[in-house]
């Protein structure tokens, strides 16, 4: 097993980076995968809440690299699905506490024993972020249907070419298709248009994410979820399956139906 | 005895000019200096300019001897005395110099022109790319918003230009900003600021310059 390292990264903030980082890593998991997921967000971590793992924590990534404890020790072991584990980040320090060689060793330990190690980064473009895409075989960047984040994409791709970890692959998230063909979104063609990366993901909105996420346990535990599948979808092109985008029009479209059938009986 | 003649080397031999003085005293110095010279001289083509000398048929055989001893052909006897130079026709020397053949490169057309210089980037420019250039820069592919350019001459971009540029950034009014897609965030020719207004669909490619004080953009087929 050589464990392949995906760092989740945006540029702006609350684009879901955390959220796809916790289902990304359930998901792989519950297909029989070994994963790690890191919070490379020291001092404001959140993948822990976001995984229910938070009252678990004794060590964290900082110990792990000042040498309090053994890596193996960090590694908190998510009970509901076999083969997850989290490192967390630590709250109390800041992103200095880290470099980019400390999170390349980590990663470097982590991978004979995993499949995928799953990074999730911090926003902005600092040290940070260039902790967290140090070790990264591949980047994924998230963004929504709106010009700042999509502005905020293009700067991260363009650093993640520079650092010669890209070319990134784009995760479109939380997009509301009844929006965007009433014209009051950008649609997801225009995205990849400008962004010019290739898209591993299309995620709707959809107001169980923020159910799940408050209750600490990732949607794609919950298989009636749209974006939960959306995001087991990813975890399977992750695999290397061919998945089909989903068709994110057929309620819009089951509606129109209703519409129109209706008014063929005026007829 | 100074400067009794000058040499100088023309195209095929060297051109002796004969001073004022007396044809004596030329012919001892000459003599002098080619064996003084013996290697500058030996297997020269010399043509002499005699100016306003009238030479006898016996004065100019013998120089031609004399110098062809040192290994040296007179070719030429340049003279205004026109008995002088039917002279000189007799003893089979020419009377003027053999003109260049007009060399072939630099003559009739030339079809090569000169250029500037330019920046050739192949590749998109993504938001907090930066590019600053004395010279003309010209983009294969897009410029996205939050990218900019700033040039010293013209910006030309074979793709989409959505982001900040500045054409003639050093005061050229006369440059120009092109794009197959002109759809700047803002777009600067010299100190002139101008920035898109909203359009609906795809533009046309189009070409930015100032004209009358005011930056437009037209389709490239009218802009001459």
């Amino acid at each position: 097993m050589a464990a392949k390292v995906i760092t989740i990264t945006s540029g702006k903030g609350g684009v879901g980076k955390t959220t796809i980082t916790a289902n990304l890593g359930t998901a792989l998991a519950s297909m029989g995968q070994k994963v790690v997921c890191i919070d490379a967000d020291i001092g404001l971590r959140n993948l822990d809440v976001v995984m229910g793992l938070e009252n678990r924590i004794v060590y964290d990534l900082v110990d792990v690299v000042e040498g309090r404890c053994r890596l193996r020790q960090a590694m908190i072991r998510d009970k509901r699905t076999e083969g997850l584990f989290l490192i967390p980040a630590a709250q109390t320090r800041d992103k200095t506490a880290v470099s980019p060689s400390d999170m390349v060793r980590v990663c470097d330990e982590l991978r004979p024993e995993h499949d995928w190690v799953i990074i999730d980064s911090p926003a902005g473009i600092e040290r940070g972020f260039r902790n967290a895409i140090a070790p990264a075989d591949s980047v994924f960047v998230v963004t929504n249907p709106e010009v700042s984040a999509v502005r905020d994409a293009d700067r991260i791709i363009g650093i993640v070419e520079a650092e010669q970890k890209g070319p990134a692959q784009l995760i479109i998230n939380r997009i509301d298709m009844q929006m965007v063909q009433r014209g009051d979104m950008i649609g997801t063609e225009d995205i990849v248009d400008l962004l010019a990366i290739d898209l591993i993901g299309i995620i709707p909105e959809d107001e169980n994410v923020i159910i799940s996420t408050n209750r600490g346990t990732p949607i794609t535990l919950d298989g009636k979820s749209r974006a939960g599948e959306a995001m087991q979808n990813i975890s399977r092109r992750m695999l290397g399956e061919e998945v089909p985008f989903m068709d994110l029009t057929i309620q819009a479209g089951f509606l129109k139906k209703l519409f129109t059938g209706g008014g063929s009986k005026n007829e | 005895m100074a400067s009794q003649f000058e040499i100088k080397g023309i195209h095929d031999g060297l051109l002796i000019t004969v001073g004022d003085g007396d044809w004596a005293d030329f012919r001892q110095a000459l003599l002098t200096q080619m064996s003084e010279q013996e290697d500058f001289f030996r297997g020269a083509n010399i043509s002499i300019d005699v100016g306003e000398h009238s030479l006898k048929a016996a004065e100019l055989g013998s120089l031609r001897d004399k110098i062809s001893e040192q290994g040296v052909m007179l070719r030429a006897v340049i003279s205004k005395s026109a008995q002088t130079n039917e002279l000189a026709q007799t003893l089979g020397l020419e009377t003027h110099l053999a003109k260049p053949i007009a060399e072939r490169s630099g003559s009739a057309f030339d079809t090569s022109i000169g250029g500037d210089e330019a920046m050739l980037v192949k590749r998109t420019l993504r938001s907090g790319n930066s590019i600053s250039y004395p010279g003309h820069v010209i983009i294969v592919g897009d410029v996205n918003p939050g990218a900019e350019i700033i040039a010293g001459g013209d910006i030309i971009v074979w793709g989409r230009l959505r982001g900040t540029v500045h054409a003639g950034a050093s005061g050229d009014e006369n440059a120009i900003v092109c794009a197959l897609e002109l759809t700047p965030t803002q777009l600067r020719i010299s100190e002139e600021i101008s920035i898109t207004p909203p359009q609906k669909g795809t533009p046309p490619p189009e070409v930015a310059s100032i004209k009358d004080g005011e930056v437009i953009a037209e389709g490239w087929e009218f802009h001459k």
